[in-house]
């Protein structure tokens, strides 16, 4: 294979074969060398194997599986190309794969497994109502995971600090909390004249509920030494809970945001599809509702981006807040 | 602040009459009993008494964490109902905040009074010795570290008396000796009142101007020995081993095997 001739003949120029010799297999060597060229091969198999239907945006197809292939032998040429090598190398067959058995060969029942193109044709012609439903869920979930978060940590440092917020709120909580809240989505709908607002609050309660819970969780294990140490030195109460029951409890709160990432994103999604004229959900409903199967599939995908982005720019929130911490789970 | 010309002149305590005890499922149960104690500004008082006779709760006490049953405690003659940084307790454990840095531990008091005082952070930092790790978490100080760190955080407020629980309990050996000479050198330099509890008797006359036996449960004061011996002082003196064998004479009288069990 022609894989094998360019691994051979650039492992000699990058690590000079000190000890080892060209004709022994170095899997990492391989990784690196074979992701770019496993590209081109799928490129080169869009492009010259005829379609087995009227398939749009073909040839876009190969251009962007030839851009991608070229810029990742030029990075692997750079030595920039390292632990993300093998990902690169079995995407790029993948695609390749999926080409072949779909759009040349038709191998699985159509309409609702689509093409390569078909997804990428979504993106060249609807990437605007596209883009803009990913606005608009952004925005529904902004305005009912933050208050919901914030609310939630409120509620869980007065319940891990007060007597009297225990004795009132426990029980409602215990009522409330466990209740799943997309049952509460028709209520929500009826009570509430906006489905806009309705399902912020809803989102607000998926988010607050397992945040207020960590966050009184966390606040209740803070070791009592710790406000002694403050106390003696002349803390009031403000202090107490501001810098000392919060940061100790921030572990804890992170576990909550992340549950309550999570139940909002599960929320949204219901939301939008009953009741919420806009966002990727709606739009998932109306490409299912006219079969436009590939439409369904891009805004699926935008979403699991989506979500996949805010979860990690929580991690790296959460990695910047505890940097105090031995260790943690890396997302 | 931690700097010798700002020194704070050194508080003297007046204890009368104390009871105090706490509430157990099987009923209220005595821990301090009629305590009385002067203490003068300046003097390094250990108490000594058998684990669980209220020590401690005597030390929350004069710290204003907790307030008796019956009894006064008079600080210069005001009445002790708060805490106040003027008094500063320093636990066995060093209950570092392992989200601050050593200097951001150390600062806790300034950062409590809203203050800015980066000089008084180094300087207590240098006093302890931990320049090099002003920066560290304290998950990666060792026990000796971490403990120097509390009791810079403590000497930075300027404390007029320094309350001691233990702080030298968990150390290993060899830490426990070095912390014991550079707390009476603080100690020396400072002039402080401090009031220390300990279970080493050797520790106390290494240390006390003045040394306490306590009874067991409820606590008593059984006896009161002025330690009066030259400095430098030496673990070999032979005077420390008079005073060491009197204190346990008067530790064993005080535990009858009856309130053993």
């Amino acid at each position: 294979m022609s894989n094998a001739q360019t691994m051979l003949g650039n492992s000699n120029a990058l690590e000079g074969g000190a000890e080892t010799t060209n004709t022994r297999f170095k899997p990492k060597q391989f990784w690196r060398q074979a992701a770019g060229p496993a590209w081109l091969l799928s490129a080169l198999i869009t492009w010259k194997w005829p379609d087995a239907d009227d398939f749009p945006a073909t040839n876009q197809l190969a251009a962007f599986l030839l851009a991608t292939g070229l810029v990742l032998i030029a990075l692997a040429a750079a030595g920039r190309l390292k632990d993300r090598a093998p990902w690169a190398f079995v995407l790029g067959l993948g695609l390749g794969v999926w080409e072949l058995m779909q759009a040349k060969l038709l191998l699985l029942p159509r309409p609702f497994f689509g093409t390569p193109q078909d997804l990428l044709d979504v993106f060249l012609t609807d990437w605007k109502r596209l883009g803009n439903s990913l606005f608009h869920s952004l925005l529904l979930l902004a305005g009912g995971y933050l208050p919901g978060s914030i609310l939630g940590i409120i509620i869980g440092v007065a319940l891990g600090r007060s007597q009297h917020v225990r004795y009132w709120v426990r029980p409602v909580m215990r009522v409330i909390g466990p209740l799943p809240p997309v049952a509460l989505l028709p209520l929500a709908f009826v009570v509430i004249p906006s489905a806009r607002w309705a399902g912020e609050a809803l989102m607000a309660l998926a988010a607050g509920f397992p945040v207020a819970i960590l966050t009184w969780s966390g606040v209740s294990a803070v070791d009592p030494a710790y406000y002694d140490v403050a106390r003696t030195m002349g803390a009031k109460n403000r202090f107490l809970v501001l810098r000392v029951a919060l940061p100790a409890a921030t572990p804890q709160i992170f576990v909550g945001l992340f549950m309550g990432l999570g139940a909002s994103f599960a929320m949204l999604v219901v939301a939008e599809m009953l009741g919420v004229k806009s966002g990727l959900g709606f739009y998932m409903q109306w490409a299912q509702g006219w079969a436009a199967y590939p439409n369904m599939y891009a805004a699926l995908f935008v979403m699991s981006l989506m979500c996949t982005t805010l979860m990690t720019v929580l991690f790296k929130l959460r990695d910047h807040l505890l940097k105090w911490q031995k260790d943690g789970l890396k997302w | 602040m931690v700097n010798s010309t700002q020194r704070e002149a050194p508080l003297a305590l007046t204890l009368s009459h104390l009871h105090h005890s706490y509430d157990t499922p099987s009923g209220s149960r005595p821990v301090l009993d009629d305590v009385s104690l002067d203490v003068e500004p300046g003097e390094f008082v250990a108490l000594i008494g058998p684990s669980g006779c209220g020590k401690s709760t005597l030390l929350r006490l004069v710290a204003g964490l907790e307030t008796p049953d019956a009894g006064t405690l008079l600080a210069d003659g005001t009445p002790i109902t708060e805490p106040h940084p003027s008094r500063i307790i320093m636990f066995q454990d060093p209950t570092l905040y392992p989200w601050r840095t050593v200097r951001g531990n150390i600062s806790l008091g300034p950062d409590i009074h809203g203050e800015k005082n980066p000089e008084a952070v180094t300087a207590a930092i240098r006093l302890v010795g931990l320049e090099e790790f002003s920066r560290a978490w304290p998950h990666q100080l060792s026990g000796g570290m971490a403990q120097r760190v509390a009791l810079a955080r403590a000497l930075i407020n300027s404390p007029r008396l320094l309350i001691l629980d233990e702080p030298l309990g968990k150390l290993d050996s060899l830490t426990r000796f070095a912390m014991q000479t550079e707390l009476f050198r603080i100690w020396k330099s400072q002039g402080f009142t401090a009031l220390m509890v300990t279970h080493d008797v050797e520790e106390a006359l290494l240390l006390a101007s003045r040394v306490l036996v306590f009874s067991p449960r409820p606590a008593r004061i059984l006896a009161d020995i002025h330690v009066d011996w030259p400095e430098p002082r030496h673990r070999e003196n032979p005077r420390l081993q008079e005073l060491r064998a009197h204190i346990l004479e008067q530790l064993e009288t005080g535990i009858s095997p009856l309130s053993l069990a």
